[in-house]
């Protein structure tokens, strides 16, 4: 127990350490984070009216947001899959990545969730008078926790068995890696029974939204890992194999292709029937009688994910930077189309058939961003501890980085100079 | 194992006038306290803003600790009354007539609309926010009165902004939508914490004081009959209703859900709501739908009585009606055609 607590006091120490670069990514992420406070702060002094919600549109860019990370976290087991279900083993110090991709993105999720409480301090009310299982939020609460604390205890029993030099004993974490498989599955299926269970909005009340869900999120979850392992690749001495991006790209290909097809089902649906359910459709499209402040968002997400696609299927994308490019395209697009254009259009028009627009105030987008700083300060602490840990250079036995020493292991924030 | 490092550097320690960290030099140890505290100043600079937070809606343990109505005994309600009454009192210098009114046995309310006789003039709307201490800045408002042009019913149709100098318009007719209090109630079942619920007489009720403000379910209302605290409500001094009971009409905070209750405090008390006491023209019925002599339940057997939304299966226990009797009830019944098909 006193190991493990030095442990922890050695990992704080070390995240305050690397070459000038770590520190000032850290400083600004810093920064951000507490920008985002300072919005928050604000935002419990005097209520969600800082924000751009509505009674018409009651959720917003937190939910948007919570919702693409929800996606984030799920696609974790994109690298955990090949690794215990297909046995490609040298992905296997991959998987703590990715792993710990959703630790930060599930912190992320629970942040998005709090900030958009209207009476926060009464969260313990939650496990006073749980409404499980009717709720479908209650639901979410179990898996999303549920999903953490699984991922937490396989990347923490990993990487301390590194740290101790020990091989981990299998039934202490196969097990969870299979059941945090199919977890992974449930967070996001759950996620879209949140609103498609809601048959007052017809625009959500679609049987097709669990799939889409799963589909975008295994083309934006790994085409953010592809983007993360590259950045680690050029910014640390570990190896990253081009054999991994490659898996991932032709994973993030079929992904974003069913979720195309899923997407272009649910447009079919919405407009060729002309009910008078596609109202919400029509106006995330087209714009409704004058009001059309999603249609540029929606066409531009359309157009990405496209360009995205296109590029992807040609051989091009096997060049990296070519297959970055898609990546980019890809998550900004399955960002908008997932968040804004999923969560806004429901509210427009209201079920009483008014129209009112749904703009993010800037203390909510700086709300946003602080979160978004903060789970990237996290995920780089992560990365910071885990990459030593597993290339051996910080064990039990090795003091690091302290004294002298400091200088010459100080290198690890830095890419090999060969 | 580790042991002996340690003692090393212990050892080293005593030997030497060195600091004793072999990390640590007076200029390292400087330049981290530069960094925590400037860290720390950061940290308090950006909570700053909390200084103004509302000292009338603060943390208290009291209301922490206070337990979900369903579970509150007796004693423990009046306290909560109690804190509250005093809460009122500082606020808007009134002292409060609060009570918890229970559910009356056998009784469910129902409420019909007469949409022949609504003439649109929204009086119903605005003795409504009187009656239950809505927030006046920006106003909350239960009730939304839809101008429909004739030969629809299809409330996409319906204008919410109308603004006349007289009512009723040529060409129209009103219909006024609220809190439908369902008999299947999505926003209950969606509720994670279980803030809102249906009562034995049907109304679906939340208790401002355990409701987190998540706002789910106002997303799940196919009635729009939710509505939030996005700001904390602002309610002059001599607008405040004294008269007011705990699930109903005492005063909201910043955060929580409200939301239509059928005039509880009244109604359970053998009065009628605040918006069917103002109508000018009788166009709103309430009553006991369990009681057969009931206006509503006259009603309800002899006109032919609609529900909005039918399809989403949420059971309203809110029906409108035109005024014709039902001609149907009148008439002597005749042979019927046989079944089709061969």
């Amino acid at each position: 127990m006193r190991e493990y607590a030095r442990f922890l006091w050695r990992c704080w120490r070390l995240s305050f350490h690397g070459d000038w670069k770590y520190l000032t990514w850290m400083f600004l992420l810093t920064v951000i984070s507490l920008i985002g406070l300072n919005a928050y702060a604000k935002q419990l002094v005097y209520g969600l009216s800082t924000t751009g919600m509505t009674d018409h549109v009651s959720w917003g860019l937190y939910i948007a947001n919570f919702t693409f990370l929800v996606g984030v976290a799920a696609a974790a087991v994109m690298l955990v899959i090949p690794v215990y279900v297909y046995k490609k083993h040298e992905l296997h110090d991959l998987v703590i990545l990715g792993e710990l991709l959703a630790v930060a993105a599930i912190i992320m999720c629970l942040l998005f969730v709090m900030v958009d409480l209207g009476r926060p301090e009464r969260f313990h009310h939650l496990l006073l008078r749980f409404n499980f299982p009717i709720s479908m939020l209650t639901w979410d609460v179990v898996v999303l926790n549920g999903y953490l604390l699984l991922n937490l205890h396989i990347c923490g029993y990993l990487v301390y068995c590194a740290y101790r030099n020990r091989r981990p004993t299998k039934k202490f974490y196969i097990p969870f890696v299979f059941v945090a498989i199919v977890w992974a599955i449930s967070i996001h299926t759950v996620t879209a029974f949140l609103y498609s269970g809601l048959g007052g909005r017809p625009f959500w009340n679609s049987a097709v939204i669990a799939p889409r869900f799963i589909a975008s999120a295994f083309a934006a979850g790994p085409a953010i890992i592809i983007l993360t392992l590259q950045v680690i690749r050029a910014m640390t001495t570990y190896p990253v194999a081009d054999k991994a991006i490659q898996l991932l790209r032709g994973i993030v290909t079929v992904a974003l292709s069913i979720n195309m097809f899923l997407l272009g089902s649910e447009v079919f649906t919405e407009f060729y029937t002309g009910a008078a359910h596609s109202v919400s459709a029509r106006y995330l499209f087209f714009g409704l009688h004058g009001h059309n402040a999603l249609v540029p968002w929606i066409w531009t997400a359309v157009a990405l994910n496209m360009a995205a696609l296109i590029v992807l299927c040609t051989p091009a994308a096997r060049r990296l930077w070519v297959l970055n490019l898609a990546c980019v395209a890809m998550i900004v697009g399955i960002w908008i189309e997932k968040g804004m254009g999923l969560i806004v259009p429901a509210f427009v028009p209201s079920p009483l058939g008014e129209i009112v627009e749904y703009t993010p105030t800037w203390n909510e987008i700086l709300v946003g961003l602080g979160i978004w700083a903060f789970g990237i300060l996290l995920y780089t602490i992560f990365v910071r501890i885990t990459i030593p840990v597993l290339q051996g250079r910080l064990t039990i036995d090795v003091r690091y980085p302290t004294g002298k020493q400091q200088h010459t292991n100080k290198d690890a924030g830095r890419p090999a100079t060969a | 194992m580790r042991l002996p490092v340690l003692n090393k550097s212990a050892g080293a320690c005593s030997k030497s006038p060195r600091p004793a960290h072999p990390g640590m030099t007076r200029r390292s140890f400087l330049r981290r306290g530069a960094v925590a505290t400037g860290g720390l100043a950061a940290l308090a600079a950006s909570l700053s803003p909390l200084r103004d937070l509302d000292g009338t809606d603060s943390f208290s343990v009291q209301k922490f600790l206070q337990k979900h109505y369903k579970e509150m005994s007796p004693e423990e309600m009046e306290g909560a009354l109690d804190r509250i009454r005093s809460e009122v009192e500082r606020r808007y210098e009134v002292r409060p007539e609060i009570r918890d009114i229970k559910a009356m046995d056998g009784v469910e309310f129902v409420y019909a609309l007469n949409l022949s006789r609504c003439i649109g003039c929204r009086k119903c709307v605005h003795a409504c926010v009187a009656e239950n201490n809505q927030s006046r800045d920006p106003e909350i408002q239960y009730i939304r009165v839809l101008e429909m042009p004739r030969g629809s019913i299809d409330i996409e149709d319906g204008n919410h902004h109308y603004d006349r100098p007289t009512v009723p318009a040529e060409g129209h007719y009103y219909m006024p939508i609220q809190c439908h209090q369902c008999a299947n109630p999505p926003c209950v079942k969606v509720c994670p914490v279980e803030a809102t619920w249906q009562e034995p007489d049907g109304i679906t009720v939340i208790d401002y004081d355990w409701c987190i403000g998540c706002r789910y379910c106002e997303a799940a209302c196919p009635y729009w009959a939710r509505r939030f605290n996005f700001s904390k409500p602002s309610l002059p001094k001599d607008e405040l209703n004294p008269e007011m009971s705990y699930l109903s009409n005492r005063p909201r905070q910043r955060g929580v859900m409200e939301k239509c209750h059928f005039c509880l405090h009244r109604t359970r008390q053998g009065r009628m709501p605040a918006c069917l006491e103002i109508c000018p023209t009788g166009a709103r019925k309430f009553g006991n739908v369990l009681d057969p002599e009931s206006e509503v339940s006259q009603i309800l057997k002899s006109k032919r009585v609609f529900v909005l939304k039918a399809e989403v299966g949420t059971l309203p226990r809110f029906f409108y009606y035109f005024d014709e009797r039902d001609p149907f009830s009148q008439m002597t019944p005749i042979p019927a055609g046989t079944e089709g098909g061969s």
